[in-house]
């Protein structure tokens, strides 16, 4: 028996459970009451639904960017050579990342809600409740919060692997700290920072949970478009068009990142 | 050092930002009022509550059975397709790479949807049983991404050398190639359960008769919260707090007791 | 095609016999039509550059490839189709591939657990081989814990204990350093003759090749260029592949004038080969050590010194001959610039064919 038929049964498998509900995807796109047709993707354009998408896109190209900034000089930290004793310290960033996100966004909502800590904090302050859930921020700071540690540790795993030689070298042909960092150790980071974008800006644009729990339904983001068209508009051949534009975008974000990435091999997963 | 001081710095604020919402969260479950607005004083009574509510114990075995059964078959498939792929060459190996890439890439919202439309489609009722043959396909690919790299880094010569030494392919097979692999399938299992455990999104489409915790979680969430989910987030982020720490600790000891490489004389 | 053997010991039973083996991987072909035997107890080397097809030999008799056309024949009976586990010869691989997860004594004792053979009667058996290869008190010791010299024996004696008829050896020295081959060239050598074992043996180091066996196989892309001792080997190489690639050597064009005269560098030689026939374009190789520094005028060859470097036993110049570039090795010296003569005896001229794209490495 040839050793890579071996392979057959899960072959069958993705055949089944992934290769064919996309394509009953794809059907569902391209037909309205089983006639060919584009209309589906043409009220896609409906300001209206275009305004969705770009809202979604920039909320998570803000998250995105918030996460960087703020991810960046964290994992350059732990990737100092003083931190690489204390393990234990850089798992406590890593750990958040396994947690479910259902549980760390409700936990961000204690703290927003109207009588929450925060409220109470400025409250005790004098500065007098604020309204914190249900608004952008809200969202946005929910995502930041839960997708800080993806863009955390892939820049941290390059950048403790890296050859500490280089960066000797660097200051050895007359670079200061500032110019090493520039021209050695932030060049060398780049592949971390592409995966840390992808692992940050997918989720993000495509999710419904975070939006409808943390905006209340207030703020549509392009994941609760398409739930709604299949679990309550019932419009399935709209619903399966957004899935293919999601998909094509994803894609498309995607291949443009993995330009940027000189490290080919690796693609996006973390482990 | 001023400026490791201050690095130092940094470093607390980010952890007190991931982890200040988490140590709110379990102080309130030890709340023994019934919101979040008072301080009724320390109390277990909604430990106590949570082990006897049916709704989320049910749940939570639906989790832990789906995770578990969704596991095995994973990585029985996933493991002998690898063996596969590493078999294979040009084309259809890249088809089956670029298949198993596909779901790891697919956002989650639409794998669930497809998975939905299917079910739907094949009128099957979508339940314990629909969920666990959703969790089983997001599953493979990790098992599969974890045992490749296992069989690529493996002395190619080591299955021809038991051959050499008179194992026939099957022996061959058990007994150098699976110890060999053994570390990448652990891998793989874990993440494997660890997915399954944590999902929510392909469970919230799949499964409409059945819900396992993180589809109860959110369907509470939408309304009026009970204290016993505080309860029951605080017991879970500790469970996996726990285990994330004990894996990771051991990795950390294995990587400090590794040969330092072949020393030539 | 094979010479009578110079050792005793060996028989003229064919042991091993490849009859018209061709490989053609995807579209290249590895092995075109080789015919080779090896006889019992014989160490046999393949030596050749990388890609010629020597290893793809070695896997063929291992049963690792199948010929794309002809024959394995082990003891006169077909064995081309036998798979590896069946084959009683064993293989030394290029990087060991030790077991990792299993420690010195279970690597050794792998093929005998296969086999079924009792415990006591393993035991003793793996004990004498690491009696054998020098690491008595090491059983316990995990695979990839060893030094590159004890893992190298740990592969030999997991093959040797199964008593095969043919140790298959792919570059089994490849990975050590210079000084531990060296070492391990002599023990190899010592342990083939004592256990009267058949080795054959893969090779790209010809210095290797010259110590270690009784037969050299000289293949270049896939074809086998010259089989024989390694002193007729050395001494005749038969084309000027063979001659480049074992030792050093200045390779002229040459014509053959007509037997027992050949004309180069503008002059005629007296040789002492025959049968090319007249005016057949050869090639000469003239080994470094062969030509003898005289005074200028005297001697065939005439030429200017254009470097010098000691090299401990001897010296090595460049001498500028009008004709090339020849490369010298003497005792004696004489400085840069100087204009000195070349003297070579007849039998020192090794006259060879042309081959279609001479080369070497």
């Amino acid at each position: 028996m040839k050793r890579s038929s071996f392979a057959a049964p899960y072959g069958i498998w993705m055949l089944v459970f992934t290769i064919v509900p996309v394509f009953i995807i794809v059907y569902y796109a391209f037909t309205m009451g089983g006639a060919v047709t584009l209309d589906n993707f043409r009220l896609f354009l409906e300001p209206e639904f275009i305004g969705i998408l770009t809202f979604s896109l920039w909320l998570a190209f803000l998250c995105t960017l918030l996460c960087l900034l703020f991810g960046y000089p964290c994992a350059l930290f732990l990737a100092n050579r003083d931190m690489r004793r204390a393990t234990l310290f850089v798992v406590l960033f890593v750990i958040p990342m396994w947690m479910n996100f259902l549980l760390r966004t409700y936990a961000w909502m204690t703290l927003l809600e109207d009588t929450g800590l925060i409220n109470r904090f400025l409250e005790w302050i004098g500065v007098g409740r604020r309204r914190l859930m249900y608004t952008e921020n809200a969202v946005l700071f929910g995502l930041v919060y839960n997708f800080l540690p993806f863009m955390i540790f892939p820049i941290y795993s390059v950048l403790v692997r890296s050859d500490r030689n280089l960066e000797e070298a660097a200051q050895d042909l007359g670079a200061n700290a500032w110019l090493v960092f520039l021209r050695v150790t932030l060049p060398l980071s780049l592949p971390g920072v592409v995966s840390g974008v992808s692992m940050v800006f997918m989720p993000a644009v495509t999710t419904f949970v975070i939006p409808r729990l943390l905006g209340g339904g207030s703020f549509m983001m392009f994941g609760d478009l398409i739930e709604n068209q299949f679990l309550t508009t019932g419009d399935w051949n709209f619903g399966s068009a957004l899935s293919l534009i999601m998909m094509a975008l994803i894609f498309i974000s995607l291949g443009i990142l993995h330009r940027f990435n000189p490290d080919a091999e690796s693609n996006g997963a973390v482990w | 050092m001023v400026a490791r001081r201050l690095r130092m710095v940094y470093l607390l604020a980010i952890l007190a930002f991931l982890y200040a919402p988490i140590i709110v969260l379990i102080v309130y479950s030890f709340n023994a009022a019934e919101t979040r607005a008072v301080w009724g004083g320390w109390s277990l009574k909604w430990y106590a509550e949570l082990f006897r509510n049916k709704g989320i114990m049910d749940a939570l075995s639906v989790t832990l059975s789906v995770a578990a059964l969704a596991t095995i078959a994973s990585l029985t498939l996933g493991t002998l397709a690898a063996i596969g792929m590493h078999s294979m060459r040009g084309g259809m190996r890249q088809v089956f790479v670029q298949v198993t890439n596909l779901p790891m890439m697919m956002p989650d919202i639409v794998t669930g949807i497809s998975l939905m439309v299917l079910f739907i489609f094949a009128k099957a009722p979508r339940g314990y049983g629909t969920m666990l043959l959703a969790h089983i396909t997001f599953d493979v690919p990790y098992v599969i991404f974890s045992v490749l790299p296992r069989l690529r880094r493996m002395n190619k010569h080591l299955y021809e050398a038991a051959l050499d030494l008179g194992a026939s392919p099957s022996v061959a097979l058990r007994r150098v190639i699976l110890p060999e692999i053994m570390p990448g399938m652990v891998t793989g299992a874990l993440l494997a359960f660890t997915m399954s455990l944590d999902d929510f999104v392909i469970s919230y489409f799949t499964s409409v008769r059945t819900a396992n915790l993180s589809v109860l979680i959110y369907s509470m969430t939408r309304r009026k919260v009970p204290p016993t989910v505080n309860a029951l987030s605080a017991i879970m982020f500790v469970v996996v707090l726990t285990l994330l720490l004990i894996q990771n600790l051991r990795e950390a000891r294995a990587e400090k007791s590794k040969p330092k490489g072949v020393r030539s004389l | 095609m094979q010479e009578k053997p110079l050792l005793t010991g060996i028989d003229d039973y064919h042991l091993i016999e490849l009859v018209d083996i061709t490989k053609v991987f995807d579209s290249t072909t590895a092995l075109c039509r080789m015919n080779l035997y090896i006889r019992r107890r014989e160490f046999v080397t393949l030596l050749g550059p990388s890609g010629c097809g020597k290893s793809t030999t070695l896997r063929i008799i291992g049963g690792f490839e199948q010929p794309t056309e002809g024959r394995v024949l082990f003891e006169g009976a077909d064995i081309t189709r036998l798979p590896p586990y069946k084959r009683r010869v064993n293989t030394v691989f290029q990087r060991y591939a030790l077991f990792p997860h299993l420690n010195v004594f279970d690597n050794i004792a792998f093929g005998l657990t296969i086999a079924k053979v009792s415990k006591p009667e393993i035991i003793r058996r793996v004990g004498a081989m690491l009696d054998l290869v020098g690491l008595k008190g090491m059983e316990k010791r995990s695979a990839d814990a060893l030094s590159g010299g004890q893992q190298q024996r740990v592969a030999i004696a997991r093959a040797l204990v199964n008593e095969p008829e043919v140790l298959l050896l792919d570059e089994p020295l490849g990975a050590l350093d210079l000084r531990l081959r060296k070492d391990m060239q002599l023990e190899l050598k010592k342990m083939q003759q004592r256990l009267g074992i058949t080795f054959l043996y893969v090779t790209h180091d010809q210095e290797e090749a010259l110590t270690m066996s009784d037969t050299i196989v000289v293949m270049r892309d896939g074809r086998i260029q010259q089989i024989g001792t390694p002193k007729r080997i050395y001494d005749e190489p038969k084309n000027a592949f063979v001659a480049a690639f074992i030792g050093e050597s200045n390779i002229l064009d040459a014509v053959m004038v007509r037997d027992e005269r050949v004309v180069f560098c503008g002059r005629e030689f007296v040789c002492v080969d025959r049968g090319f026939g007249e005016d057949t374009p050869v090639d000469v190789v003239l080994r470094p050590e062969d030509l003898t520094l005289v005074p200028a005028g005297q001697g065939m060859l005439s030429g200017v010194v254009r470097s010098v470097l000691f090299k401990g036993v001897h010296y090595e110049m460049m001498i500028d001959c009008g004709c090339g570039s020849l490369k010298v090795h003497s005792t004696s010296m004489a400085p840069e610039g100087e204009r000195v003569g070349l003297s070579v005896v007849p039998f020192n001229i090794h006259i060879m064919e042309k081959v279609a794209a001479p080369g070497g490495s």
